[in-house]
């Protein structure tokens, strides 16, 4: 009768290991896909938090965004560039305004949610695009960082150095997502999307607890975006506070599928290889595949990759 | 007194293509229930439609004025073979899904139509000039003006009517009314609730098409025509009211006359204006202006 | 000894109805009180103003001596007064262990202990002890969705019952049920309730279900209380026949502000 044994942690745990060491022998262009895949993921774990709730956002670019300029900003204005300061940094900044916007936002549900949240992140693109001191449409780049007051000289070895850290970071990240969806405030996620009176009538504000989930999500997209600007060097509004952004991490959510922490990191990186490859191969073409295997993955397979490799190593999807 | 002028004509202007196209989207979610993202890539297809369509008369001898009848045509022609295909190979499977599951559906929709514009059409841009030369200048209160861009205020205002005198004046309109106000109970009714779907999406998508076959004219058509203008008429949409036709109306005369407003006196809150007014709705109103305010049912 | 619940000249107007009409009424711990009347009458609204779903537009609500009527469901649920719903209000997508359990995690939840373990030996405990006094055992690892009517009721009575309330509102407990399960339902109901020591106020149409199991009859009609008396005496009261008894065609045209509508 008992749930079967749960492999989070020590699955999690096994995929730093191997991620840590495969970092010494993959090839640059390989650690540079990661890079951007795990930042990515990290806002995705951040929406998948909502998604389970039943709240989709489609403006966590936002969030995304104020990470990345963050960092940006800490870089170019006070020549901050140690890690340790700008990504708590982003995070902060981030988490802050989520706060405050959250006791708006947690009044909405469905589609008000989804505009809602696309609005706030239109008003910072709006206000971006037309910043000259922030270099527009252009954007402007982010100093080479240091870790622990280490800078890298050679663009490989801040790739490596970038690499690990991030590794440290989203195994974090994932742990902590996994012990709070395991409280009782985390399990509330399928409750208050079932029904809402009755976790109010059993004496809990669902106002509160979807304002928790936000918060969290904004805190963990503020975290992608500020890794985002590292490894990219760079930050401009089109790549990381448009709408398409926005849809671009929810695409990865469902991509992905709810069903476990870990989930975001593969559906990532599975995301970023298909993008780079059909960018390679049809470049005209990327966007028109990267559609199709979304409609594909909403009608065939709505538990995301997820779902099919618990199907592949024979385990019941998620043990809910 | 000039400023004032121009900024009253090129915020009718704006908010006139704004409109025609809004009104697409808003009457698509009103029957349908679905936020169409794809409705930016209609108007981005009716663009690029008419822009070629255009260059090609040109090229065969017809006169400028001639080529304008190409901006119907585009519309029309994108309207129904995308809207169709699009209704019955896609959203007809997924009514019973999420909306803002279907919503992602159409974003997908989106990203494959705006490659198939640059299968179809190349990367260079279009210049489609002609309609817009064969109308000529006029002088407003000691302003030149293009007729061109005025005659965009007619049209939409033809949309206006046509579409208030086909809602309330037709057994079309009635139909509709009923499938807006109960889907299920209209079935019950005898109406092809199927039928009434495929024909409203395909003229929500001819609406796109056209607002975008209209403005290819004034502007190089070129990849990513798409992405602003769906967007802003979200934004329309909402401050106006979901669903709502007199709403699109009201909406996208507040967009129109902010942005116009903005571009004018503070050229760097151009973009944030409009989203900050469509927040503040969403705050205050959720609903929309126009909209009546629904009790949220639990 | 002071009454645990009054109500004190409660009224509640929706536009031009009248739902509630100077309701005045006293509730002693442990009484098992009946509220019957015909649909409309004002059942429902009652039980949504003690339970803090619907405000009065006047008078006052008093729980143990404390006014509670400006207060949220979930706080007048933490005071102790809990309810179930005339439509059952489960997590339909969870089994009926899962939906004890959020139950219970959300009931042993102060302040941060929200972030514990939600699956912890004290509240698997609770659980299966839940389980067998309301008699689901059975359907343990179901989906809410796909239970029968009746174990789906004893479901929300047993959500109810998680936070250990001092009063329980039954909205309706045997709609929809058979007439031959009806009483087995009840039985189980009542007597895990008294295991319980629960004071209970249930809403009922069902006149046989009344005369077996409460103590104390409240009939309304038209918002407003007309008969305040125990079983025997209230199913014979002439008005209570013209107007509760004898109305029980049942008229679907609500005008309580029904939470489960």
């Amino acid at each position: 009768m008992t749930a079967s044994r749960d492999w989070t942690i020590p699955g999690l745990t096994i995929g730093l290991v191997v991620m840590l060491v495969a970092g010494v022998v993959l090839p640059d262009w390989l650690l540079n896909i990661l890079n951007i895949s795990f930042s990515r993921a990290l806002a995705v774990l951040g929406l998948m938090v909502l998604w389970r709730t039943g709240l989709i956002s489609f403006g966590h670019a936002f969030y995304y965004g104020l990470g990345a300029y963050t960092v940006a900003i800490l870089g170019k204005e006070l020549g901050v560039s140690e890690i340790l300061v700008t990504v708590p940094a982003a995070m902060l900044v981030a988490s802050t305004v989520g706060f405050f916007l959250g006791f708006i936002i947690r009044r909405y549900r469905d589609i008000f949610f989804a505009m809602l949240s696309l609005a706030f992140s239109m008003v910072l693109y709006g206000i971006l695009v037309k910043t000259e001191a922030l270099g527009s449409t252009d954007g402007f780049s982010v100093p080479t960082p240091s870790f622990l007051g280490f800078g890298a000289e050679e663009a490989a070895d801040n790739k490596i150095v970038l690499y690990f850290v991030l590794c440290g970071i989203g195994y974090g990240a994932a742990l902590l997502v996994h012990r709070y969806l395991q409280s009782t405030l985390g399990n509330l996620s399928t409750a208050i999307r079932d029904n809402e009176i009755r976790v109010e009538y059993l004496g809990y504000s669902v106002a509160h607890a979807i304002h928790v989930k936000y918060v969290m999500s904004a805190a963990l997209a503020g975290l992608g975006g500020a890794i985002l600007a590292i490894s990219l060097s760079q930050v401009d509004p089109d790549s990381m506070v448009n709408w398409t952004i926005s849809g671009e991490l929810v695409f990865v959510t469902i991509l992905s599928g709810p069903g476990s922490v870990a989930a975001p990191f593969i559906g990532s990186v599975v995301f970023e290889l298909i993008r780079t490859y059909a960018f390679e191969w049809l470049p005209h073409a990327w966007q028109l595949i990267v559609g199709a295997t979304l409609l594909a993955i909403i009608f065939f397979l709505p538990g995301g990759v997820w779902s099919l490799l618990a199907r592949i190593f024979g385990r019941k999807e998620g043990e809910r | 007194m000039d400023l004032l002028i121009t900024i009253l004509l090129d915020g009718l202007e704006f908010s006139s293509y704004l409109f025609i196209v809004a009104v697409g989207l808003t009457l698509i979610f009103g029957v349908m229930k679905i936020l169409n993202v794809a409705h930016g890539s209609f108007y981005a297809w009716g663009a690029y439609a008419a822009a070629y369509l255009i260059g090609v008369v040109s090229n065969h001898g017809f006169t400028d004025l001639a080529t304008m009848a190409m901006i119907p045509v585009a519309a029309i022609g994108v309207g129904v073979v995308l809207g169709a295909i699009i209704e019955r190979t896609l959203l007809r499977h997924m009514y019973h899904l999420d909306e803002v599951i279907i919503v992602l559906a159409t974003f997908a929709t989106f990203l494959i139509l705006e490659d198939t514009i640059l299968l179809v059409f190349g990367v260079d841009p279009y210049f489609a000039y002609q309609p817009m030369a064969a109308l000529g200048n006029v002088e407003i209160g000691g302003i030149g003006r293009l007729v061109y861009g005025l005659s965009m205020i007619l049209l939409a205002l033809a949309v206006a009517v046509s579409l208030w005198f086909a809602l309330n004046r037709t057994r079309w309109g009635r139909l509709l009314k009923a499938v807006i106000h109960d889907r299920e109970m209209a079935s019950y009714l005898g109406i092809n609730v199927s039928r009434v779907y495929i024909v409203t999406f395909v003229i929500g998508a001819m609406l796109g098409a056209l607002g975008g076959a209209y403005v290819a004219p004034t502007v190089s058509v070129a990849p990513g025509f798409g992405v602003e203008v769906i967007v802003l008429s979200f934004a329309v949409v909402v401050i106006g009211g979901m669903g709502s036709i007199p709403g699109a109306l009201i909406g996208a005369m507040v967009v129109g006359m902010a942005r116009a407003i903005a571009v004018h006196q503070f050229p760097e809150l151009e973009l944030f204006v409009v989203y900050a007014v469509m927040a503040v709705v969403l705050v205050f109103r959720p609903e929309g202006l126009f909209a009546p305010a629904k009790a949220r049912k639990i | 000894m002071s009454p645990i619940l009054e109500a004190r000249g409660i009224s509640k107007n929706f536009g031009a109805v009248t739902a509630a009409k100077d309701v005045n009424v006293a509730i002693s711990q442990d009484e098992v009180v009946g509220i019957i009347g015909a649909n409309g009458a004002g059942k429902t609204t009652f039980v949504n103003m003690v339970t803090g779903y619907l405000k009065p537009t006047s008078g006052q609500i008093v729980f143990e001596g404390r006014d509670i009527t400006q207060l949220e469901p979930r706080q007048i649920t933490r005071l102790g007064i809990c309810r179930s719903f005339q439509v059952p209000q489960v997590f339909m997508t969870e089994t009926v262990y899962e939906n004890l359990l959020t139950a219970l995690g959300i009931a042993a939840a102060t302040g941060f202990s929200v972030l514990r373990y939600m699956k912890r030996p004290d509240l698997e405990t609770q659980c299966e002890a839940l389980l067998t006094r309301y008699g689901i055992g059975d359907y343990r690892d179901h989906l809410a969705s796909s239970l029968p009517q009746g174990v789906r009721k004893l479901l929300d009575i047993a959500m109810a019952m998680v936070a250990r309330p001092r009063i329980l509102l039954l909205d309706e407990p045997t709609s929809g049920i058979s007439t031959d399960e009806k009483f087995g339902l009840m039985d189980t109901v009542m007597s895990a309730l008294r295991e319980e020591k629960v004071t209970v106020l249930f809403v009922e149409h069902d006149m046989e279900i009344v005369e077996r199991y409460v103590g104390r009859v409240l009939a309304f009609y038209q918002g407003e209380i007309i008969c305040d008396a125990p079983p025997a005496e209230a199913l014979v009261d002439p008005k209570v026949k013209e107007f509760v008894i004898g109305e029980e065609h049942h008229r679907r045209d609500d005008a309580e502000g029904n939470a489960d509508a």
